[in-house]
């Protein structure tokens, strides 16, 4: 009996927190750890300079206080345009792409092909992608040749010297670099949809735009939502791009300087204080962003209001209780 | 035995992992007592004993490494991709090169000097090499080694070299760096582009054009008048300007900006706003363009190194690199003359200092000595490559003898620069110039392309200041 009771002592349960135990002990050495002390040092003076480091001294909320005084709206606002360029383009063209790929009618050949095409530029790195339009689009590149010999211009165009050139520029980056991937996972929900409600619209003389924009895009809202706040987050830390395409300067009067090259340029000068205040601030936007994503992904969709719904509740947990009261 | 057994691999990673850390811990007690000898100022007596098998040099191109393969005699063998050289005693030379704009040279550098004391022997720093911008950063720390009490060079080694380059790296009276090249800058023309708008190509003549900033503003109407420009860029002529200013940039933590600076803005935009320049930066592909055959530009501001080392090359049809020889006929070779130019300037040149930590004293000792002292070296680099090196008396027989420069149609180029090399005053260098520098030119870029009015260039300049260099606080503009 005593033996028994000792191996039905035995605890298994140990050997699931060895299990799981690597994760959490990478996670406080590459993440939890740099995240403390990141938000630790925001409340510093620490930099460098030249050779000597300065600090850490406290200084409180002042990092904080001259960053919203001065620079961080711009570069904010900057992130933002330079994300709305690229993203309004790139969802129409995924959902229109989407919507076409997954039309059982119109038969598309070499589907293949097409899909694996637009994902290709995903495929390049970002900062080759850019040093190639670098290239491209430079004041004696290429395109500016091409736009002299054809008569469209009479002296070559400097895009990178222009606001809405570079700015342009980014857009057009970003928004090849990643339709193709919005494109395979608007499709991926769009096969979703149950067939049926299609054939059943048909038979009721919808029109292919009536069945996309009343069918389709309702049922594939939460990818949508899904896809949108990824690509914001992505978005908000948008860094590789503009700082090879402007050299390390952020565009004309530092339009395109985005919230991440700016957070470089304090590392450049090993500055740990400033930086710390732009990391937490860009933390607590992609943070909030998250919740935001969670809950819209986790909210069932009954197509109840939410009176409906609280009266059903009321009436199942009636329906418990006297269930139980009769056993 | 191809395949390691998983154990045995392993054992052996292990081991390795602990021979870099006793190795580690051992190369730290060995710097501190360097360091600490060399506070003695014996090291150079007591370090033949043991030398290290590699010798670490770090620099931010291959100027001063194509220099070191082809004319340090104890070179044995170059590694085909250049990263390594192999000296005749199988002493290993590691090549790390790493750009130099934005700070990237500066900042890989600081962070390697700062872990110097934990590193393996072998992989400490021995050599790193330092520009006039930033030269004062490094020779006013711990970690450049004094050339004479550490390294071993004597006063006798060091004679011959032009005292502006002893000075600007000599802190307290020790000399932290030593270099090959002497600097001046001159004003490059195209002989072709003179002859057609001076009607003369003559440097002398073409000198008398050119002798102050009204003169120059005057042949640049001119040539714009004939379809060229008399400028590439924004930044070329900067560094006449910037040479002349009248205080160093920083003064405690305030950075003064000189009138002379406030010149070169409204010299530039003028230029701008009137054509007279192609609205190239330095460095870009357009700068590089008009440089050659292809090229309509007057002129360019280059010192020393620029002419053999950039300017050549980019005046070529077909590059060296595509096997083609720099020769009259290839591009515009031979079609380029210098002359003084409206003001007396210089721009760049290099420093070699010898790292504090180093296990290659001797070796920094006789690379040092053979190449920044040694005269029939110093004499033989400036005639095979046009480079003007740091030997008043070698540099002073090249400029009274016929020597002639192909690339420059037959002129004596030598003979301007050492005339010009005994005016460079470098009084007025600071840590902070390359930095400013860069964040100058960037700011008033966008004023001379009509993005932002001067207030806001101004505003951008301290703003990518105050994030460079978080110490300086106030930027005085002149009234």
């Amino acid at each position: 009996m005593g033996e028994k009771k000792k191996k039905g002592s035995i605890s298994y349960a140990k050997w699931g927190y060895i299990f799981i135990a690597p994760f959490f002990i990478i996670f406080a050495v590459f993440q939890l750890i740099p995240l403390v002390s990141t938000i630790y040092y925001s409340f510093f003076e620490y930099y460098r300079s030249g050779l000597k480091v300065i600090g850490p001294n406290f200084v409180g909320l002042k990092n904080y206080i001259t960053l919203f005084a001065t620079d961080l709206p711009k570069y904010f606002g900057n992130t933002l345009i330079l994300w709305i360029i690229g993203f309004i383009p790139q969802i129409a063209v995924s959902l229109l792409l989407a919507a076409w790929f997954t039309d059982l009618r119109l038969k598309l050949k070499g589907q293949t092909f097409f899909k694996t095409v637009i994902y290709m530029p995903n495929l390049i790195m970002a900062s080759a992608f850019a040093m190639l339009f670098f290239a491209l689009f430079s004041d004696n590149g290429p395109v500016n040749s091409v736009l002299l010999s054809m008569g469209i211009l009479d002296e070559p165009f400097s895009f990178m010297n222009s606001v809405w050139g570079n700015r342009g520029l980014v857009g057009l980056m970003n928004f090849l670099m990643w339709f193709g991937n919005t494109t395979i996972m608007l499709m991926a929900a769009i096969m979703g949809v149950d067939p049926t409600l299609y054939e059943a619209a048909e038979l009721d003389g919808c029109t292919p735009n009536q069945m996309f924009w009343k069918i389709t895009i309702p049922l594939i809202r939460p990818i949508l939502i899904y896809v949108m706040i990824t690509s914001m987050i992505g978005g908000l830390q948008m860094f590789d791009v503009p700082q090879i395409l402007t050299n390390g300067k952020g565009g004309p009067n530092r339009t395109s300087t985005t919230m991440i090259m700016y957070l470089n340029n304090h590392l450049f000068s090993k500055n740990y204080g400033m930086a710390g205040a732009v990391s937490v601030v860009l933390f607590l936007v992609c943070a909030v962003l998250c919740v935001v994503v969670y809950f819209s992904l986790t909210k069932e969709d009954d197509g109840l209001t939410r009176a409906q719904r609280k009266e059903l509740k009321a009436a199942r947990k009636a329906a418990a209780k006297a269930a139980k009261g009769g056993n | 035995m191809k395949k390691i057994s998983r154990r045995n691999f392993l054992l052996a990673s292990g081991a390795v992992t602990i021979g870099a850390a006793l190795a580690a811990c051992g190369g730290s007690s060995a710097s501190t007592s360097t360091a600490s000898s060399a506070a003695a100022s014996s090291a150079a007596s007591e370090a033949p004993a043991a030398q290290g098998k590699v010798l670490n040099i770090w620099c931010w191109n291959d100027e001063f490494q194509s220099r070191f393969n082809a004319y340090y005699p104890e070179v044995s063998e170059v590694a085909e991709d250049k990263s390594t050289t192999t000296l005749k005693d199988g002493t290993v030379v590691k090549w790390t090169i790493n750009p130099n704009e934005n700070n990237n040279y500066q900042n890989k550098l600081d962070e390697a000097l700062l872990s110097q004391d934990s590193a393996a022997d072998d992989d400490k720093i021995d050599i790193f090499l330092i520009e006039a911008d930033y030269a004062l950063k490094y020779v006013d720390s711990d970690y450049a080694l004094d050339v004479k009490a550490d390294i071993g060079l004597t006063d006798d080694d060091l004679s011959g070299q032009y005292q502006y380059t002893k000075d600007i790296v000599t802190v307290d009276g020790s000399q932290r760096g030593t270099t090959w090249q002497a600097t001046p800058g001159l004003f490059a023309y195209r002989r072709s582009i003179a002859k057609d708008v001076l009607g003369t190509d003559d440097p002398t003549e073409v000198q008398s054009y050119l002798s102050d900033w009204d003169k120059f503003n005057d042949v640049a109407a001119q040539a714009y008048a004939k379809g060229y420009k008399m400028l590439s860029g924004f930044d070329d002529s900067f560094r006449t300007f910037s040479n002349n200013i009248s205080a160093p940039w920083v003064d405690g933590t305030t950075i003064n900006v000189d009138p002379n600076m406030m010149k070169w803005v409204d010299q530039t935009k003028e230029y701008t706003d009137k054509g007279y320049n192609n609205k190239s930066s330095l460095w870009d592909s357009q700068w590089a363009a008009d440089q050659g055959p292809t090229g309509k530009v007057f002129g360019f501001f280059y010192s020393t190194w620029g002419i053999n080392f950039t300017l050549l090359g980019n005046s070529l049809e077909t590059p060296v690199a595509d096997g083609e020889t720099p020769q009259v006929g290839n591009g515009i070779y031979g079609d380029y003359a210098v002359c003084e130019g409206p003001q007396p300037y210089y721009w760049g040149g290099t420093w070699i200092c010898g790292a504090a930590g180093s296990d290659n004293i001797e070796l920094i000792r006789d690379i040092m000595q053979k190449l920044t002292c040694d005269e029939a070296i110093m004499k033989q680099i400036t005639l095979d490559t046009q480079d003007y090196t740091n030997n008043e008396k070698a540099m002073n027989e090249i400029a009274n003898s016929d020597y002639s420069s192909d690339f420059l149609g037959g002129q004596n180029h030598i003979a301007l620069f050492a005339e010009a090399a005994g005016k460079i005053d470098m009084s007025n260098a600071g840590p902070y110039d390359q930095g400013i520098t860069e964040s100058f030119q960037a700011a008033f870029k966008d004023y001379f392309t009509g993005n932002v009015d001067e207030d806001t260039a101004k505003a951008n300049f301290q703003t990518a200041i105050q994030e460079k260099y978080p110490e300086l606080t106030d930027v005085v503009w002149p009234a």
